[in-house]
C-alpha cells in the first residue's frame, strides 16, 4: 500500500518535472532566449552597474528636474487611485453578494471590473495615446482604469468577507439599505479598504513609471531621457530617487495598516 | 391570543431541496417556545422565513392579526421592528462600539438620513444605557465589540433586539458558540425578558437539556417537517423521534445527567 | 417585577446624572485612534488628489473633446477590429512568445525565490540571514521591473535575456516574501520531532517542509503567473522583448492603427482571463 503510493508519487513527480522540461525548451526556443547569456549577464550587469551606475557630483545638479517630474509621478498615482476608489466603492456596493439590489447588475459589475483589471496597463496606455497624446491624461486614465478594476474586486471581497453577518441583523432589525450600507458595511469595511487603496498607490508608482517611458512624462520620461543619451549616473539617481519614494510610502502605509486594521 | 401562526409554510431550494415542508404551528403571546432537531433539519430556514429573511415558497405566515408574506417592502421594515432577531454569531458590527451597535436596533424607526448619519433623540440613547446596565454591560459601553467576549457579545445582540422595543425575540442558535456557564447566563436573559416583559421567545436549540429546562413548549423538527408539537419533558423515545439516528448520544448524555 | 423596579432605580439614577451634568447630550462615539488615523489618511489623500489635478502637464489637450474623441476611437478599434500588417498565424505566435517570457521568468525566479524562501523563513534560518534576505526583497521589489530590464539591457542588449533576468528579480522578491511565510505557517512540532530524530536542515526542508506547503507554493507561482504575463506584454511594448507587446506598441505607436490596436487588445485580454480564471480556480481547490 505505502510502496504503490510511493510509487505513485514518483510517477506524478516524472509527468509533472517532465512537462516543466517540455515547457521550459519551448520557451526558450521561441524566444529566442540565450542560456548562456542569461547567466554571464548578472555578473556583467554588475560589474558594469559598479563602474557606471551610481550617482556622481554632476548628477547632482540635475536633482530638481527630477523631483519635479518624480513629483508629477506621485500625483498621478495618488489621484488616480483615489478617484478609482470612490468609483470602486459603488461599483463594489452593487456587485458584492451581501449589498446587491439586483443581480443581474452584479454580473455586469463583476464582468466590467474583469474587463478593466485584466486589460495591461499598457494597452490602456496605446489605446489612450490616440486622443490625450503625450500628456498626464493618457497616464492618469490607463491607471485609473487599471485601478478601478481592481479595487472593485478587491473591495467586493472585503465587504463579503467583513460584513455579511452585521448586514443580516440590521436588515432583521427593520432597517433601511442606505442605513444598513452606512452604519454596518462602511465602518466594518472601511479599514480594509483604506489597506487596499495604499497598496494601490505603491503599485501604482512603479506601473506610472512604465506608462511615463510610453507616453513621455513623469519620472519615466527622465529616466528614459538619461538611459538613451548614456547619462547613466543620472539615471541612477532617478533609480535612487523612486527607491526613496516607494520606501517612504510603504512606510506611511505600514504605519496606517498598523493603526487601523 | 396568538401572536404568530404558521400556516402551511413549505420552502423549496431548487427542484429538489426541501427545507420546510407543510409547515403548520401557532405561538401564544408571551410563551417560550425552544424548536429544536438535527442540524440541516430547517430550523435556521423556519426561523427566517417568518420575518422573511428568506422567501417562503408557500403558505401564511401570520404575525399579530397580519399576513407577513401580504406586506410590501416598506410595510415589512415595519413589521421587522416588532421582531427582534438573535443570531449565533451576535452579527454585531465590531469595528463599532457597544452603543452604537445597541442603538441599531432603532434604525427601523428612523428616517434613512437620520439613519446615515446615526443620529439617535436622547430618549433613544437613554433607553440603550437602560437596557446595556439591565444586561449587565455597563462597564463596556464605550467599546468596541471586538474586544468583548462571545458572551457579552451576545449580551449586546439581545440589547439591539430589546430597544426595537419588539413583540418577538426569534433567536438562532443562541448559545451554540458559547460555553455552558456563559450559555446558562444568557439562557437566563432570554427567559427573563419572556416572562418578565411578556415578549414572546422563538428560540432555535441545539441542546435537548436546555429546551427541556426553559422551555414552555417544544417544537421538534426533522427534515423539514414538524414531528414534535408539545409540553417540554420529552421522554427518550420522543427524542429518538425527532432526532433519528442521532438521538443516541442525546439520550445518554439525559441519561448520564439525571443519574448525577 | 424585579426588573421594573431595576428600570425604575436606574431611570431615577439617569434623571440625576443628567441634573449634575453640564451637558446634557448623552455621547454614543468616543474618539480613538484608529478612526482618527483613517479620516486623516482620506482627507490627506482627497487634498493631494486635488492639489495633484492642478498640477498635471495637461499639454493643451481639451479633456472634453479627447474623451469624445476616445469614445469614437472604441468603435473601430473594438467593433471592427482586423490585422493590417501581420496576419493570425503571426499574431498567435506573438502570444506564444509572450507566454513563453512569462514561463521562464517564472520558473527561473521560482526557483530562486525556494531557496532564498527557506532561508527567509524565520523558523527554517536565523534571524539575521532572514532579515538580510528581507531587506534585499524591499529594495528589489521597490525599484520598477521595467527600470531593472533596461537596466539589464545595458549588459545584455535589448531583447528576451535582459526582459527575463529583468522580470526575475521582482519574481524572485514577490515570492520569496510569499514562501517564507507559507513555510513560517508550518506546525513548529513538526520540525522539532524531525530534529529530534536525528534529520539534517535539507532532510527536514524535502520530507516535512515543501511537502507541506507544496500547494501553497503552486497556488502563488500560478499567481505570480498571472502578474507576469501583465509584465511580459509591458515589457515588449516599453523594454523591447518582443511578443504580442511589442506589436500593440508598434500598432498603437508606429502605425496608428486603432484596428489592429483593437485585436491586439482582444488576444491579451482572453489570454488574461484564461489566466485569472484557472487561477480562481486553484485557489479554490487549495484554500
Amino acid at each position: 500500500m505505502r510502496v504503490e503510493a510511493l510509487v505513485k508519487r514518483r510517477k506524478y513527480s516524472l509527468i509533472f518535472f517532465s512537462i516543466l522540461l517540455v515547457f521550459t525548451l519551448a520557451s526558450i526556443i521561441v524566444t529566442d532566449f540565450d542560456v548562456t547569456k542569461g547567466f554571464t549577464c548578472i555578473p556583467k550587469a554588475i560589474v558594469w552597474s559598479t563602474k557606471n551606475f551610481y550617482p556622481n557630483a554632476d548628477s547632482l545638479e540635475k536633482i530638481p528636474k527630477i523631483l519635479t517630474k518624480l513629483k508629477e509621478t506621485v500625483f498621478l498615482s495618488v489621484a488616480s487611485t483615489t478617484v478609482a476608489a470612490a468609483f470602486a466603492t459603488f461599483f463594489a456596493l452593487f456587485g458584492s453578494h451581501t449589498t446587491r439590489i439586483n443581480g443581474f447588475l452584479s454580473i455586469l459589475i463583476r464582468g466590467i471590473a474583469s474587463l478593466f483589471r485584466n486589460i495591461p496597463v499598457v494597452a490602456w496606455a496605446m489605446i489612450l495615446l490616440f486622443s490625450f497624446g503625450q500628456s498626464s491624461l493618457t497616464g492618469y486614465f490607463a491607471l485609473f482604469f487599471v485601478t478601478l478594476g481592481f479595487l472593485t474586486r478587491a473591495f467586493m471581497e472585503t465587504i463579503d468577507e467583513t460584513s455579511k453577518e452585521s448586514v443580516e441583523a440590521l436588515k432583521a432589525a427593520g432597517a433601511s439599505y442606505f442605513q444598513i450600507i452606512f452604519q454596518a458595511v462602511i465602518p466594518s469595511s472601511l479599514p480594509q479598504m483604506i489597506s487596499w487603496m495604499l497598496f494601490m498607490i505603491e503599485t501604482n508608482i512603479r506601473s506610472a513609471t512604465l506608462v511615463g517611458i510610453l507616453t513621455g512624462t513623469g519620472i519615466g520620461f527622465i529616466f528614459n531621457l538619461y538611459y538613451k543619451s548614456f547619462q547613466y549616473n543620472a539615471a541612477s539617481l532617478v533609480v535612487v530617487f523612486i527607491v526613496i519614494t516607494v520606501f517612504a510610502i510603504e512606510f506611511i502605509s505600514n504605519y496606517v495598516r498598523r493603526v487601523i486594521l | 391570543m396568538n401572536l404568530l401562526e404558521i400556516k402551511n409554510l413549505t420552502k423549496q431550494y431548487g427542484a429538489e431541496t426541501l427545507a420546510l415542508s407543510d409547515v403548520n404551528f401557532s405561538v401564544k403571546e408571551g410563551e417560550f417556545i425552544s424548536v429544536i432537531g438535527p442540524s440541516g433539519a430547517g430550523k435556521s430556514t423556519l426561523l427566517r422565513c417568518i420575518n422573511r429573511m428568506i422567501d417562503a415558497t408557500s403558505g401564511e405566515v401570520i404575525f399579530d392579526g397580519v399576513n407577513v408574506y401580504d406586506l410590501d417592502k416598506k410595510e415589512l421594515r415595519k413589521l421587522r421592528t416588532k421582531i427582534g432577531m438573535i443570531f449565533q454569531h451576535y452579527n454585531l458590527v465590531n469595528r463599532l462600539t457597544v452603543i452604537e451597535n445597541v442603538l441599531h436596533g432603532r434604525l427601523g424607526y428612523k428616517s434613512t438620513l437620520a439613519g446615515i448619519l446615526g443620529r439617535y433623540s436622547e430618549e433613544e440613547k437613554r433607553q440603550a444605557f437602560e437596557i446595556i446596565e439591565i444586561l449587565g454591560l455597563s462597564h463596556q459601553v464605550y467599546k468596541r465589540c471586538d474586544q468583548l467576549s462571545g458572551g457579552q457579545k451576545q449580551r449586546v445582540g439581545i440589547a439591539r433586539a430589546l430597544i426595537q422595543n419588539p413583540k418577538m425575540l426569534l433567536c438562532d442558535e443562541p448559545i451554540a458558540s458559547l460555553d455552558p456557564n456563559v450559555s446558562k447566563v444568557i439562557m437566563d436573559h432570554l427567559k427573563n425578558i419572556s416572562t418578565k416583559l411578556g415578549i414572546t421567545c422563538l428560540v432555535n436549540l441545539h441542546q435537548v437539556d436546555v429546551a427541556m429546562n426553559y422551555s414552555d413548549r417544544i417544537i421538534g423538527i426533522n427534515n423539514g417537517k414538524v414531528v414534535y408539537n408539545g409540553p417540554p419533558n420529552l421522554t427518550p423515545e420522543q427524542i429518538y423521534m425527532i432526532y433519528g439516528s442521532e438521538a443516541g448520544e442525546l439520550i445518554m448524555d439525559l441519561g448520564g445527567k439525571n443519574a448525577s | 417585577m424585579e426588573l421594573n423596579e431595576s428600570l425604575k432605580s436606574l431611570w431615577a439614577e439617569f434623571q440625576r446624572q443628567e441634573q449634575s451634568a453640564v451637558s446634557k447630550k448623552l455621547k454614543i462615539r468616543k474618539a480613538n485612534k484608529a478612526s482618527i488615523v483613517m479620516n486623516i489618511t482620506l482627507v490627506s489623500l482627497a487634498l493631494l488628489t486635488i492639489y495633484g489635478f492642478f498640477t498635471f502637464d495637461y499639454k493643451g489637450v481639451n479633456i472634453l473633446e479627447a474623451v469624445i474623441a476616445t469614445i469614437t476611437n472604441l468603435k473601430p478599434m473594438f467593433l471592427e477590429p482586423r490585422f493590417n500588417h501581420f496576419g493570425l498565424g503571426k499574431g498567435l505566435y506573438q502570444v506564444v512568445v509572450t507566454l513563453g517570457l512569462t514561463f521562464l521568468t517564472t520558473l527561473i525566479g521560482g526557483t530562486i525565490a525556494l531557496f532564498l524562501g527557506l532561508l527567509a523563513a524565520q523558523n527554517l534560518s536565523s534571524k539575521n540571514v532572514s532579515n538580510l534576505i528581507k531587506g534585499f526583497v524591499a529594495f528589489v521589489r521597490a525599484v520598477p521591473t521595467v527600470l531593472w530590464v533596461l537596466i539589464f539591457a545595458v549588459a545584455a542588449g535589448l531583447g528576451s535575456v535582459a526582459a527575463v533576468i529583468g522580470m526575475t528579480f521582482h519574481t524572485v522578491g514577490y515570492l520569496i516574501k510569499a514562501y517564507s511565510e507559507s513555510f513560517e505557517e508550518l506546525d513548529e512540532g513538526v520540525i522539532e520531532a524531525l530534529k529530534a530524530s536525528g534529520a539534517n536542515w535539507w532532510q527536514i526542508v524535502f520530507q516535512a517542509v515543501i511537502p507541506s506547503s507544496v500547494t501553497y507554493l503552486l497556488s502563488w507561482t500560478f499567481m505570480r503567473f498571472e502578474i507576469n504575463y501583465m509584465n511580459a506584454v509591458a515589457m515588449g511594448a516599453a523594454a523591447g522583448a518582443g511578443g504580442i507587446g511589442y506589436e500593440l506598441f508598434m500598432a498603437s505607436g508606429y502605425y496608428f492603427d486603432l484596428r489592429e490596436v483593437g485585436l491586439i487588445t482582444y488576444f491579451i485580454l482572453a489570454i488574461a482571463i484564461m489566466l485569472e480564471y484557472i487561477s480562481i480556480k486553484l485557489k479554490i481547490k487549495v484554500l
